[in-house]
């Protein structure tokens, strides 16, 4: 133990400061995550829109978030609107708003997608029972695009608690940030504590994920 | 002897599921048999079992002497001799109607590149689509795969071909040219065994009528005009009945 | 904005681009080549392979890239395993990346029915010659969309090499804010650098994706 500096864990609070630290993480994401859920609903169902403005704006909008890294979309909210508004946003916040419209347009997607691969004749045959435009939608449409649409927004999660390991960047103390400052404060009495600290990082990231990406697929199995 | 396939006693299983009870059945060369019976009565998994694709619980199967058994390394040696028509075709999408042909002459058989070529455009030339060699199999129409799918069978030479229900899965405009090909086939003497629903090709076709029923042959017949006017077997009747309209 | 600026920094952004792109076109044929092996393991169920594998993908695609490189950069030293930043950047995308693609691959596989292999051994081929002609082929193609998909988050996941003091994109647009402040210019730069590595190879996506879809049988 001494040896691969796992011991650094157990002094004082270090500990239970990871764990803050990934509570961090894990809030920004969630915080996020719940934002973009609604926001993507609209935004899915304006991308099957039937106005090409609004398709090709969406379209452009997806193809951003698609090609940009969402570490230079954390730059630019975080340093380029200091600069540009001279308005000073706090990292939490540039994160949700990086996170947020990254998710929006992930979770409009996977929203337009899920709309899109309800065949026409479902809609067809519905009215032809004789149901009015919201029955259709809310008996036949909405159940069948939830059972495609939740599993892959579940992954939507994980990739977000993935990707909140970036905000260390800007400046925010969470898991990484954490363990780098309990391993510098060690350096001199646990010189191997960065093995010891950063596996165990390496581990809750997986604990966290690994459970949600599994239910995401057990979903995805059960309802294809 | 004659016989080129023969099958003594074989069962076949899935877990409790008894699919197949205890089958005997020889094929003698250049004999057409016509397998016919009710949906799920296992007879297509029993020419699935001819061909070592399926595990079998007992008996023995043999290709002109030779066991067939799926775990064998010499299984592929079998199988050249047997070629097999699928209901759903199964070309390969990504290769042309030509490429598809010789694609296992060249590469199992080993023989020259030109040669099949030269043979497969023969063969293509006599289903009439010497013209759709460098198509693609989504360009085809079902009928047209399904000539395409027997031309690659054949060029295999093997000694006898299964037709897993061919025509099923077909317009009926295509069941025609399909079941044509395969008449011409069987009148050149090529040893066949079909499984099928169309019984008017049926009757045309088979040397000999075998009716599977749950699993087993109820009933084998040579009388083959005998079995579709008066057959023997009150299952036989039964089953004959649900394609007459009354 | 001042285009002095700018002109004046091209060159630097250049170097950070190439090393970028280097890093991230190593990685990616690593990641292609372990997607294909891993893929065929699967494939053929190779006994431990096969449990080893399912660990390597779950580990991989359940943490960020950020702390895999964290892991391989600053604690394996502590084993005596030290390696350089360009070879820990490179291996780490590569193992990320092959995780996803092995994924990826499985997936176009066994997407293929199985009465294709059926009619491939009743032609009296092997198992090995039907995954090599038969089935590797269609399910590659299958997988395009996907691989493509691997491709961009692979490229993208390169921005965060600048955490091990690699000089990519993402590092000289950090330190070049630093010393001189010039905030604008330097976020400019970073997304049309960017936009210039990545904008290609999604349009490149698009119109491949579009090409395999059509070349998709069916009737």
């Amino acid at each position: 133990m001494q040896s691969l500096g796992i011991d650094v864990l157990f002094k004082g609070t270090n500990m239970l400061r990871l764990l803050k630290g990934l509570w961090v993480s894990v809030e920004i994401s969630l915080i996020s995550v719940a934002i973009s859920i609604v926001l993507g609903l609209i935004i899915g169902v304006l991308m099957t829109s039937k106005a090409r403005l609004i398709r090709l704006i969406l379209r452009i909008y997806l193809e951003i978030v698609r090609i940009m890294p969402q570490m230079v979309l954390l730059f630019i909210v975080y340093f380029g609107t200091t600069r540009v508004f001279g308005i000073n946003i706090s990292a939490e916040l540039s994160a949700i708003i990086v996170f947020v419209f990254w998710g929006t347009a992930e979770m409009g997607d996977l929203v337009r997608g899920s709309i899109k691969s309800i065949p026409r004749i479902q809609y067809d045959s519905a009215y032809a029972l004789g149901m009015n435009k919201f029955q259709v939608h809310f008996y036949i449409i909405f159940p069948q695009t939830i059972r495609r649409l939740l599993p892959l927004s579940i992954n939507l999660v994980t990739r977000m608690i993935k990707t909140t390991s970036l905000v260390m960047m800007i400046g925010i103390v969470e898991v990484l940030k954490v363990s780098q400052q309990i391993i510098e404060a060690n350096r001199k009495s646990s010189p191997n504590a960065a093995f010891g600290v950063f596996a165990v990082v390496f581990l809750l990231y997986f604990i966290v994920c690994w459970p949600v990406s599994r239910l995401a697929n057990k979903l995805e199995k059960r309802w294809a | 002897m004659g016989d080129l396939v023969r099958v003594k006693h074989l069962h076949k299983e899935y877990g409790r599921n008894v699919v197949l009870k205890s089958i005997d059945l020889s094929v003698k060369r250049g004999e057409v048999v016509v397998v016919i019976g009710p949906s799920g009565c296992g007879k297509s998994t029993f020419l699935r079992c001819l061909n070592g694709l399926e595990e079998i619980q007992g008996g023995v199967i043999t290709v002109d002497g030779l066991p067939v058994e799926p775990d064998k390394k010499d299984i592929t040696k079998i199988r050249q001799k047997i070629g097999m028509v699928f209901q759903s075709y199964e070309l390969f999408p990504h290769k042309t109607v030509l490429e598809n042909v010789i694609l296992s002459p060249v590469k199992v058989q080993k023989r020259y590149k030109d040669d099949a070529i030269r043979e497969a455009l023969v063969l293509l030339d006599k289903v009439g689509l010497a013209d759709k060699k460098d198509y693609y199999p989504r360009q085809l129409s079902g009928g047209q795969k399904q000539r395409v799918a027997i031309v690659r069978a054949l060029l295999m030479h093997p000694e006898v071909l299964l037709f897993d229900e061919v025509t099923a899965a077909l317009d009926p405009e295509m069941v025609h040219e399909v079941l044509q090909t395969m008449l011409d086939l069987a009148r050149s003497g090529s040893t066949m065994i079909i499984v099928t629903h169309e019984m008017a090709f049926a009757k045309a076709v088979a040397d000999r009528i075998v009716f599977f029923d749950e699993g087993e042959i109820v009933e084998e017949t040579s009388d083959v005009r005998g079995f579709f006017e008066n057959p023997s077997t009150e299952r036989a009747r039964r089953f004959l009945k649900t394609f007459a309209y009354e | 904005m001042d285009i002095e600026i700018i002109r004046s920094y091209i060159p630097l952004y250049n170097d950070a681009l190439l090393l970028t792109f280097k890093i991230g076109l190593l990685g990616i044929l690593t990641a292609f080549a372990i997607g294909l092996s891993g893929a065929a393991a699967l494939y053929f169920k190779v006994p431990v392979v096969k449990k080893v594998l399912t660990v390597y993908i779950e580990l991989f695609r359940n943490t960020p890239l950020l702390v895999q490189l964290f892991f391989i950069y600053f604690a394996l030293p502590k084993l005596g395993i030290r390696i350089s930043a360009e070879a820990c950047g490179t291996l780490g995308l590569s193992l990320i990346g092959g995780a996803y693609m092995i994924e990826t691959l499985r997936s176009g596989l066994e997407s293929i029915d199985k009465i294709q292999s059926e009619s491939a051994l009743s032609l009296g081929m092997t198992k090995s010659q039907v995954f090599g002609s038969i089935i590797l082929p269609q399910g590659i193609s299958r997988s395009v969309p996907g691989i493509m998909a691997n491709v961009i988050f692979m490229l993208k996941e390169t921005s965060v090499f600048s955490t091990i003091s690699l000089m990519d994109l993402m590092f000289t647009a950090k330190d070049l804010i630093g010393m001189y402040a010039k905030t604008i210019e330097c976020l400019f730069l970073l997304v049309v650098y960017y936009l210039i590595m990545l904008l290609p190879v999604s349009l490149l996506g698009s119109v491949v994706e579009r090409r395999v879809r059509y070349a998709e049988f069916g009737d």
